[in-house]
């Protein structure tokens, strides 16, 4: 670590002579530590997809969740700092009711109603992010912050936010431990014009390949989706779509680990 | 969640940048209540009269469920402005609301309902709000505001199954409430409820078809003697198989009886 003693370290709001804000570093070095998170974006709906580390078998089964609803059809997944990334959900879900007090003028709750456009909403909350990327009394959050959205007339749209604030908008992202390794695996599929039923497979698949059963134990997938199937809402851990992401993944597993033994 | 719109909750902690303030670099931080308002030294005008307003409201418990009804027409003063506009509005499939009084005011409640069922969504435990809850939700948020002497000037029949059994409730801009089998609002209470009164038969509660009726009736004597009434009407129907708002529906009209009032022609 360069940065080490040089003093140049203690402030977000201090460059290094080489560049640098170290704070920001750090932030994305508690982010490498998390359980890794992926997302998929298919031809008409986008999967998040956590493989969430369970650190004790005493936490209860949905303890320490890393997929959040913002709104009707929003969704975020977390990697990094639990509360860090909570939050961020709630400032996110703030932004979202923010715009629709002042933008939707449908006010009847299922037809017309008008949800932040994700572009605004990525754009508000990483404006957030950064924010805190700028002062010496604050530190830069330790999480990035998958979102995911689909509406009839934007389509499935992903966006991946990091620690310093940039986001851009993604096919496919990855985050946390096994980022590499799950960007090599998405960069092998025909993304975009995928079906919801193959992105969730995917996805099931690609948590079950990158898992460390010798570093992590145990693990829980954890899995929402949005899209035209779920008439454009958000929901968390559908059992439908979490079973066949299960399932797929398990099988992954299987053969991976018997071509091993070859 | 902070920031709830109901005027009652206060933030959490501030003096970080917050939603709809922070990217707003022109004008700073100025509220609007500065020099306006009850903040004033000079003394502040209230709001002390509605302004749009919507009549009577009828809601009926019967077998199985509730029926909640209003005409079309939201007024202003004596004018007949608005004359399509749903007055009662499915919440969601345990919860119909009716709303009489002014329309703006109720309209930003709308707001906050829509807000709290975001919220229930984003809490994930598949808990939407029950009637009951609304119901007691609204006398708080209405009497606060009258402890403010700035009102929401509503009157509000909330309706709705909860545990199985139907629920019909009223509110008014006080935040007074009471619960019932037959309620009605403002002209209703004088001209529909004896109608409906007179109906019901002791041991048993009306059916859906004669709830059905008795608005049909109901709707049809106010839309005669009510001078702020409309000759249109929408009802909100809610059982255990869910809840809904019915398409316009017409109060039977007979005019002949007209030409022998004196004065008429």
């Amino acid at each position: 670590m360069s940065s080490i003693g040089t003093g140049y370290d203690l402030s977000a709001s201090q460059f290094s002579p080489d560049g640098r804000v170290f704070q920001i570093d750090y932030a994305s070095k508690a982010v490498e530590k998390s359980g890794t998170v992926i997302a998929l974006r298919g031809k008409d709906g986008v999967v998040l997809a956590v493989e969430k580390i369970v650190t004790s078998k005493l936490y209860e089964d949905d303890a320490a969740t890393r997929v959040f609803t913002v709104d009707k059809n929003i969704g975020i997944a977390i990697a990094g700092l639990h509360a860090d990334g909570r939050y961020i959900v709630d400032i996110a879900r703030q932004e979202a009711q923010n715009y629709r007090s002042q933008w939707n003028a449908n006010l009847d709750f299922e037809k017309g109603d008008r949800t932040i456009p994700l572009k605004i909403l990525v754009e508000r909350v990483s404006a957030y992010i950064h924010a805190y990327t700028l002062y010496s009394a604050v530190r830069p959050f330790g999480v990035t912050v998958i979102i995911a959205s689909w509406n009839q007339e934007d389509g499935p749209q992903l966006y991946k936010i990091e620690p310093s604030g940039t986001y851009f908008g993604y096919l496919a992202c990855a985050s946390g431990k096994a980022k590499q390794q799950a960007k090599t695996e998405m960069e092998k599929l025909k993304l975009g014009d995928m079906t919801t039923e193959e992105i969730v497979k995917n996805a099931g698949k690609i948590i079950y390949q990158v898992h460390d059963e010798l570093k992590d134990k145990d693990f829980r997938l954890e899995l929402s989706i949005v899209g035209k199937e779920t008439n454009g809402l958000y929901q968390m851990n559908p059992e439908k779509w979490l079973n066949m992401a299960s399932e797929a993944g398990q099988a992954a597993k299987m053969d991976d680990d018997s071509d091993n033994d070859i | 969640m902070q920031g709830y719109n109901d005027g009652m909750s206060r933030p959490f902690w501030s003096n970080g940048p917050s939603p709809g303030q922070f990217y707003n670099f022109t004008g700073g931080d100025r509220s609007a209540s500065q020099g306006f308002g009850p903040q004033n030294n000079f003394g502040a005008q209230r709001s002390s009269q509605p302004i749009t307003t919507g009549t009577s409201v009828v809601g009926i418990k019967f077998d199985g469920g509730v029926m909640i009804a209003a005409d079309a027409l939201v007024s202003y003063g004596s004018v007949a402005r608005f004359q399509d506009v749903k007055r009662v509005f499915k919440v969601n499939d345990q919860a119909i609301l009716g709303t009489g009084g002014d329309f703006a005011d109720f309209q930003s409640i709308q707001r906050s309902i829509n807000d709290k069922m975001i919220d229930d969504i984003c809490h994930d435990d598949t808990i939407s709000l029950k009637p009951k809850s609304l119901y007691n939700w609204l006398t708080r948020i209405l009497n606060n505001r009258r402890n403010k002497f700035e009102p929401l000037w509503l009157d509000m029949v909330v309706g709705g199954i909860e545990n199985g059994e139907p629920f019909l409730g009223h509110v008014d801009l006080r935040g007074r409430s009471y619960e019932d089998d037959i309620i009605a609002t403002g002209f209703g209470k004088h001209l529909a409820l004896p109608i409906i009164r007179e109906q019901i038969v002791e041991g048993r509660p009306f059916t859906q078809e004669e709830a059905t009726n008795l608005i049909k009736k109901s709707m049809e004597v106010l839309f005669y003697r009510d001078c702020r009434a409309l000759s249109r009407y929408y009802v909100a129907v809610c059982t255990a198989a869910g809840a809904n708002v019915s398409e316009v529906q017409k109060v039977n009209q007979n005019w002949e009886v007209a030409t022998v009032v004196r004065g008429y022609s």
